[in-house]
């Protein structure tokens, strides 16, 4: 087997009254790409959050690259990158420049900067839109330079939050295609969180649905298949079956607001 | 993985004080905002017009009124730093709906995330304000000069002023993002930006001396770091006797670094949703 790179073990978070996470657990092994599928307000952003450090969680522990993440937050921030759901690129700056913003904030030295930025823009395929403003980017551009900003520095892990929500099926495609070279030419970690199964089928190794919070299942596709007793199940099936398993009424009017707002911005 | 993959911690050892780094992250920050308002320099110069009409209307009719006592000079060199310091004021206490904005987008998240320290983004952020402040300033003094107001435009007192900008649009944004981390939407920042501001302009020195104020205003005005802005750049400008220009450094300096240290204690409020 090889080395755990994300390890979370118990780990809970509430806001008030709303439990988002509760007592999750699962391990994340280099060079994988893990999905968290579940619903809107099943808690995977939350859960993202927690593990980049935005969010302090309420009880458990995580440890990231075998550092315990409570005790060096700083050091981990050093070796993750996070593409939040939202939009996290500066639509008043150029592609260029929001690279060159995060590489020095990652602390690159100049030369190192400048050749890695011209690695990000011809792996994006973003070269002849490097020099225009973000805004004039399309949703498909914009995902692409979301992601090429988190991986600069070469992360051990990289954090995907809904990476597709609010694209077009081929800016979908795009921006697939894109994960999946991440993952086979650099065989990059990645923890991914989705609410579409067939996203969650087509890139990652091994999927962990969620469902008010909790982790209703884990395991390969098949995995999940088998586990319900019937092999011949489809995705949606699969989803439905164990998305339902915590009596999930969806996530409610504001999580539909949350998604829709970010839909409305790549779009 | 491809070349040149840096391990980052051993990039990070090598010799490089946390001091360095800690002040490269600020001046990261500082530049995003500096990049972003040359390409479209058109709100710094649309915020140019309110100060403009202060001093041509108000300046105009008081100064013909001779109702308030300016000393041996006019009326209107005595409220020019009066409208520079409330120009850089106003400005600043609305930054904390950009960062509001920047939170709501997501790209404040992001950040958050790299190995930037919360201090250094407060401080990045409160000196991005200033550099706006800053075009505030320059505005100002083109006008006066335009107008012909009597000031002293030496070099030295110049670089003072523009000192005090940079001071005090670092208190109020870094005061305004205070406020954002509590009270977290747009539109409350926005309200209690709206009401702050009249009483703070009104309670300081800036479009009357202290001398004329009855004892009460006097205390308020004593405690408003608005004051200490406005004699300031008064001193340096129409070389008020009374000034004290290292009192007024001294608090401005001071207040900052407690709205500083405020914003590191608040981050993580303002970036839970
Ligand atoms: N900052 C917050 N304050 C209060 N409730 C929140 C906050 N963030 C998330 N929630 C709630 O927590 C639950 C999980 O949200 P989230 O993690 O965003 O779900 P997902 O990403 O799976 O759609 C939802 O019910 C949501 O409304
Ligand atoms: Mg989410």
């Amino acid at each position: 087997m090889s080395e755990v790179t994300v390890r979370v073990s118990h780990v809970s978070k509430r806001f008030g009254d709303v439990h988002a996470v509760r007592d999750v657990s699962f391990e994340v092994s280099a060079g994988e790409c893990f999905g968290l599928l579940g619903p809107n307000g099943a808690g995977k952003s939350t859960t993202l959050k927690m593990l980049t450090t935005l969010l302090r969680s309420d009880e458990g522990e995580i440890e990231i690259a075998g550092r315990a993440l409570a005790k060096e937050p700083t050091r981990i921030r050093e070796c993750i990158g996070y593409v939040p759901q939202m939009l996290s690129v500066d639509g008043n700056l150029t592609g260029y420049e929001n690279l060159l913003i995060f590489a020095k904030l990652y602390g690159l030295r100049r030369r190192e900067r400048e050749e890695r930025i011209i690695e990000i823009l011809e792996m994006t395929g973003l070269e002849e839109a490097a020099d225009r403003l973000v805004k004039t980017y399309s949703g498909g551009m914009i995902r692409k330079l979301e992601i090429g900003q988190a991986i600069l520095h070469h992360p051990k892990v990289l954090f995907l939050d809904e990476p597709t929500v609010g694209l077009d099926p081929v800016a979908r495609k795009g921006v697939w295609e894109h994960i999946e070279r991440l993952q086979h030419e650099q065989n990059m970690t990645i923890l991914l969180t989705t609410h579409y199964m067939e996203e969650a089928e087509s890139l990652c190794t091994r999927i962990a649905i969620m469902s008010r919070g909790q982790i209703a299942a884990l395991g390969t596709a098949a995995e999940l298949r088998e586990q319900m007793g019937n092999p011949d199940a489809t995705m949606d099936d699969v989803f439905t079956h164990y998305a339902g398993k915590f009596d999930n009424q969806e996530g409610g009017m504001k999580s539909v607001f949350r998604s829709r707002r970010t839909a409305k911005r790549l779009g | 993985m491809s070349s040149g993959v840096a391990e980052p911690q051993n990039a990070w050892a090598k010799g490089r004080s946390r001091v360095w780094l800690y002040f490269s992250h600020v001046f990261t920050i500082l530049e995003m905002e500096v990049w972003k308002l040359r390409k479209d320099p058109s709100e710094l110069i649309m915020r140019g017009i309110q100060p403009a009409l202060w001093l041509l209307v108000f300046g105009q009719a008081f100064s013909r009124f001779r109702v308030l006592p300016s000393g041996n000079v006019s009326y209107k060199a005595f409220l020019t730093p009066g409208i520079l310091a409330q120009s850089v004021t106003f400005i600043s206490i609305f930054y904390g709906i950009s960062i509001i904005w920047e939170r709501d987008m997501g790209l404040l998240q992001k950040v958050a995330t790299t190995p930037i320290r919360k201090s250094a983004l407060a401080l990045g952020k409160m000196l991005s304000a200033s550099v706006r402040s800053l075009g505030q300033a320059i505005i100002i003094i083109l006008l006066a000069l335009i107008l012909g107001i009597h000031m002293n435009f030496g070099v030295g007192a110049v670089a003072g002023v523009l000192l005090m900008v940079i001071l005090g649009g670092a208190f109020f944004s870094g005061l305004s993002m205070v406020i954002a981390a509590i009270v977290r939407t747009r539109e409350r920042m926005m309200g209690i930006g709206q009401l702050i501001t009249m009483p703070l302009f009104f309670s300081s020195n800036a479009l009357y001396p202290m001398s004329v104020m009855p004892v009460w205003l006097k205390v308020i005005a004593t405690i408003n770091p608005m004051s200490y802005l406005v004699d300031g750049l008064r001193g340096l400008l129409i070389a008020t006797p009374d000034a004290h220009f290292g009192l007024d450094v001294l608090v401005l300096v001071a207040a900052g670094l407690v709205v500083l240290g405020l914003n590191t204690v608040l981050y993580p409020r303002i970036l839970s949703g």
